[in-house]
């Protein structure tokens, strides 16, 4: 397959990095302020350019976006309301035909019905594994027992908010002090605002709420919808009583066709959902064949570049 | 999820004979008396002093139709050990931070208590940093079968007004 990337952080780099390795072709490669293009594009040049002049190419957008790609990779970062400039770059695909792939969780948190109308107008498919729990298969296993058979996914899906509370609980130390080291070894971003207040957690379980809902014949729901609370007002001596009684606190997001909630929750301190550092777990409860736990890494560049070319290996020739 | 209002819970405590087939044949007369069984606890391995398991059935039924339920048991052959001891169903624990000694915290569990269906079983309090600074209780709390969820909103609803914040317990299962 000939990929289109655009977005050039941590997961479109690796994705332009790995996709050889796939058997893949990167014909373009766009970040915030210009794009490169190639046949096939080299893409360790393009790379050091953007490390040298913060940009990896001076082409416009519109000739990455018209470019003849198979597969266009959406890896820009995640926005909430619109959801731009992701979904409009994922309709400019879809309207040529092409298949898309997201990393950005924006249009399909925010706007699904409409991202899954231009889907049925277009030769091309969608695929968005990449934007639950990273390297994890959640949205292909709900896809595979069939989103009907599928009655509730719950788990751990924001790795920084875990490992702050996996720290609390283990050093008895406060919630600022544990967060000030968790971005001194780069598990917490300079913002971490979305990662402890639930909004992105709340986000993947609205995705995965939409496919639920979708096989249901339910309208689509978005961030709005959903109840969310967060971990920053959690003091450490919540942690120490839950913890003397073999229980502790996780960041729970739950996704039902119903809805989503997402917050802090006390869960049993061995148990399956008590994952440590910056571990995911995707609990899935289906009809007929009980439950499934998938754990593992639910961020990171190659991570989630993993879960964006195991979608393109998934996608038909064209 | 809400219950009408005719419905009422009860618990019953059965021994049944060693027997393949015995827990479905005392079953049976509930249903049949339009009980609706919640869950049973099956002592299987653990046996009375007569060598019979004892097990620990929770009903629905509709108000007025317990006694049948129990009488179609005893026509069926089955003991029944005891019905309806005041009996707490459900101990599940909630963590409450916030302001709690502020915010008087012996009120805020008599409120918590005021609601018929609930009983505050244990309490533990940490306030390290001092009365005045935000603290945290943890609570171990009881309902009646069948009763957990509208016992959890009644907390969420109290701490609600109080601006504290409930850390709730993640269900076992659906």
């Amino acid at each position: 397959m000939r990929l289109a990337i655009v977005g050039a952080g941590a997961v479109g780099r690796s994705v332009a990095q790995l996709a050889g390795e796939h058997g893949h072709d990167v014909i373009g490669l766009a970040d915030s302020t210009g794009a490169a293009l190639g046949d096939p594009l080299d893409v360790p040049a393009a790379l050091e350019r953007k490390s040298e002049t913060g940009a990896v190419g001076d082409a416009d957008h519109d000739d990455l976006l018209g470019a003849a790609y198979d597969v266009l990779v959406e890896a820009t970062p995640t926005t909430l309301g619109d959801a731009e400039p992701g979904f409009s770059n994922a309709v400019a695909a879809l309207d040529r035909d092409r298949h898309v792939v997201l990393a950005n969780k924006g249009p399909v948190a925010e706007r699904y019905d409409e991202i899954r109308a231009a889907t049925r107008e277009s030769a091309g498919e969608l695929r968005f594994e990449a934007t639950v729990g990273g390297a994890i298969p959640a949205v292909r296993t709900v896809e595979d027992f069939g989103p009907s058979r599928v009655e509730r996914v719950r788990g751990v899906l924001n790795g920084t908010a875990n490992f702050v509370l996996s720290r609390m609980a283990a050093e008895g130390l406060s919630y600022d002090h544990v967060l000030a080291e968790a971005q001194e070894l780069g598990v917490a971003e300079a913002d971490p605002t979305f990662d402890v207040d639930g909004t992105d957690a709340a986000l993947k379980g609205v995705i995965v709420a939409n496919v639920l809902r979708e096989a249901r014949g339910e309208d689509a729901l978005s961030l709005s919808d959903a109840e969310v609370a967060g971990i920053e007002d959690l003091p450490v001596s919540a942690l120490s009583l839950a913890g003397d009684d073999g229980r502790t606190v996780r960041l729970i997001a739950e996704a039902s066709p119903e809805g989503v909630r997402v917050g802090p929750r006390l869960v049993p301190e061995n148990g399956t959902l008590a994952v440590t550092g910056t571990q995911n777990i995707v609990q899935v409860e289906t009809a007929h064949a009980g439950r499934l736990n998938l754990s593992g890494h639910g961020a990171g560049g190659p991570e989630t570049a993993s879960a964006v070319l195991s979608d393109v290996g998934r996608l038909p020739p064209r | 999820m809400s219950r009408q209002e005719s419905v009422t819970t009860h618990t019953l405590r059965l021994e049944l004979t060693d027997e393949p087939g015995e827990l479905m044949a005392a079953l049976e007369p509930i249903a049949e008396h339009g009980g609706n069984l919640l869950s049973v606890f099956h002592e299987r391995g653990n046996l009375t002093p007569g060598g019979r398991i004892p097990v620990e059935v929770a009903i629905d039924c509709p108000a007025g139709r317990f006694d049948d339920v129990i009488e179609g048991l005893r026509e069926e052959g089955v003991t029944v050990v005891a019905a309806d001891e005041e009996y707490y169903g459900e101990a599940f624990r909630v963590l409450l931070t916030g302001h709690l000694v502020d915010t008087d915290l012996s009120a805020t569990l008599r409120e918590i208590e005021r609601a018929s269906t609930v009983s505050v079983e244990e309490l533990s309090l940490s306030a390290p940093d001092g009365v005045e600074a935000v603290s945290s209780a943890y609570l171990r709390l009881g309902a009646r079968s069948g009763e957990r969820g509208a016992a959890l909103d009644r907390v969420r609803e109290i701490a609600d007004a109080k601006g504290l914040t409930v850390v709730e317990p993640l269900e076992a299962s659906s």
